[in-house]
């Protein structure tokens, strides 16, 4: 077990907060950057797709694990970005601005979609949320002079200034450091005062209203920011895939972004990186089994939906903090060993919370 | 208007049918501790809920340091001076004592979005003197052991406590708190007491409370004023609206109510 002294008040505010956590991210970090030379191109390719959906999930995490409003459409923010992407390199525009267009109008979409969030709450706000989905991807399928329609669209591999990165291990290297930037930006805002207002929205509207913040305000730059985070993630996506059509940012997508968070485990950073490895991994896991099972089971179709199904399930039922609250428990019972109770981490049942005022 | 630091005036509040508040009016002199009393349901919360203006009065003005309160939105509130505390405790359950605390600084943030994003120098620094505010409250209130706790954890003797605690980070000129002793043992409710009068006379804040429990209510305040079904019943020092005829009615029933009970023989 390790016991920190702390000296002064950057110590708490540092994102390393003792030489452990300097080693090991440091270390995780090199083998990423080293991934490239040492798998192979094809499992390279499934660690790109977990780093794109990693950006997408520190977004809903940022706006459902963090300010506690549920998006169920936010594979059209994807579907934004990625659309945005295709139609402004298409039309020549270098990487990095067409990138930045990409985010800021997924932004942008994301402020309109938060402005619903003022008035309606949990479960409505999902279900504006799915409809605001279906209402994106079928523009997409309708507005053909710019999107191609049902018929898709192919994007070129990212161009920034006459260098083409055009191979797999670039795309990865500069998917890696996209990543990187948009953890460290994200846990920046969440140790400051913008992320602790997030908090406080998720936990109690109405006392975070009378600390004096402001909650329209606050809610819409959450819905800014996820939704941008999403357009990145959608236009790396595009850049991978090279063909985008409206299919690919329906509800399904939406379904899997929101489970990515749920089972990386809701509030934490860490779940949004947790959940989308299990997202790519899910399929290829599946997919090895699929010879060891009895073929009337293996050839079975929705194998992979009923999967998932159980696992939420389970995860809901017996792990409501996630993946990342099941390391979070492993490592206690490691770091106390002989000490560890079973009910640590139970959580006391807000009874006493009152109802009167929502 | 001006000598006194809050004064609300013919308040008035219908939720449908319901007459809530009923032209009720009152001033707060700056540096005083203010007590409302009265039964369940006599109206003292949506006072307070006028005043943080969860609600909107349906007659009447609320003016602090001579400004119109209900121009101001909810979120204004606290900016201008006033914080408040909560009946059944509203805190945020899945941060620790120390973000709560920090959170109630919110008003006070010096940094805007883009250097928090890039966490320069100048949030860093910002961060640093949040910390030192909320380090000086959890001092003041003994909370050190509880410091990094999560809330959802805590007793709810301490998060009656870290709720006062989180409004005195605003850095307020005016307290509101809802039944501070409600959930209180003896002993923390004198602890109560203490740091009241301690917000009093060391910090200079004025207090607005709600309260039930009457030795509470005669150890702090200066005046009291009770309220029955929505009304002012009485002002005045806590001896005198005790020992007022009209309060022990609203309380205890007059005279004839209990005659009536009686067995006719």
């Amino acid at each position: 077990m390790r016991f920190i002294f702390k000296t002064d008040y950057s110590q708490d505010i540092r994102l390393a907060k003792h030489g452990g956590h300097v080693f090991w991210y440091s270390l995780l970090l090199l083998t990423l950057a080293a991934a490239p030379w040492v798998i192979a191109e094809y499992w390279l390719a499934q660690l790109t797709f977990i780093l794109i959906y990693a950006i997408a999930g520190l977004g809903l995490m940022l706006l459902a694990g963090f300010t506690g409003q549920f998006s169920i459409g936010h594979a059209a923010f994807l579907g934004v970005g990625a659309y945005t992407q295709a139609v402004f390199t298409g039309m020549g525009l270098p990487f990095p601005f067409a990138l930045a267009l990409a985010a800021g109008i997924a932004a942008a979409v994301g402020v309109v979609v938060g402005l619903p969030a003022l008035r309606v709450k949990g479960i409505y706000l999902g279900i504006a949320t799915i409809a605001f989905g279906f209402i994106v991807e079928e523009v997409f399928a309708r507005w053909e002079s710019v999107t191609g329609g049902n018929s898709g669209m192919h994007i070129k591999a990212p161009n920034m200034f006459g260098w083409e990165l055009g191979s797999a291990t670039e795309f990865y290297l500069l998917c890696l450091v996209i990543t990187v930037a948009a953890t460290l930006g994200i846990l920046n805002l969440l140790r400051s005062a913008t992320g602790r207002a997030f908090v406080a929205i998720r936990d109690s509207e109405i006392s975070a209203q009378s600390m004096g913040i402001n909650l329209a305000q606050y809610k819409t730059l959450s819905f800014a920011i996820s939704a941008a985070l999403a357009g990145v993630a959608g236009a790396l996506y595009a850049h991978k895939l090279q063909f985008i059509s409206p299919d690919q940012f329906n509800i399904l997508q939406s379904i899997d972004l929101l489970l990515m968070v749920v089972i990386g485990g809701l509030g934490s950073v860490h779940g949004a990186f947790l959940g989308a490895i299990f997202l790519i991994s899910m399929p290829q896991v599946i997919a090895l089994s699929k010879d060891h099972l009895p073929t009337f089971i293996g050839t079975a179709p929705g194998l992979q939906g009923l999967v998932y199904g159980v696992v939420l399930i389970a995860f809901v039922l017996f792990e409501p903090m996630g993946l990342y609250g099941r390391w979070l428990k492993v490592r206690t019972y490691l770091q106390i060993f002989p000490f560890y109770r079973k009910g640590m981490f139970k959580r006391q049942k807000a009874f006493q919370k009152s109802d009167r005022l929502r | 208007m001006t000598e006194h630091l809050l004064s609300a005036k013919d308040l008035t509040v219908r939720f449908g049918g319901v007459l809530a508040v009923d032209n009720v009016s009152f001033d707060v002199n700056p540096g005083e501790v203010f007590t409302l009393i009265g039964p369940n349901g006599a109206g003292k919360t949506t006072v307070f809920n006028l005043i943080s203006r969860i609600y909107t009065p349906t007659a009447g003005t609320i003016f602090y340091q001579g400004e119109d309160l209900i121009r101001h939105p909810p979120h204004d509130i606290a900016a201008l001076g006033i914080a408040r505390t909560f009946q059944n405790i509203e805190l945020f359950e899945h941060a620790s004592v120390l973000h709560n605390l920090l959170i109630g600084g919110h008003t006070h943030r010096k940094t805007g979005f883009w250097s928090e994003l890039f966490f320069t120098g100048k949030a860093m620094q910002a961060e640093i003197e949040a910390r030192e505010k909320a380090e000086r409250v959890i001092d003041f209130l003994d909370l050190q052991h509880h410091r990094d706790a999560m809330v959802a954890g805590l007793p709810y003797g301490v998060r009656k406590v870290v709720e006062l605690g989180r409004a005195l980070c605003t850095e307020p000129k005016l307290l509101l708190l809802d039944e501070p002793s409600s959930g209180l043992n003896v002993e923390e409710t004198d602890d109560m007491a203490f740091w009241i009068a301690d917000i009093k006379n060391e910090l200079g804040i004025t207090v607005l409370m709600v309260e039930h429990d009457m030795s509470l209510v005669s150890k702090v305040s200066d005046r009291v004023v009770a309220m029955n079904q929505g009304a002012v019943l009485a002002m005045g020092t806590p001896r005198e609206v005790q020992n007022d005829p009209g309060v022990i009615e609203a309380y205890l029933g007059s005279i004839d109510d209990v005659s009536s009970l009686r067995r006719k023989p």
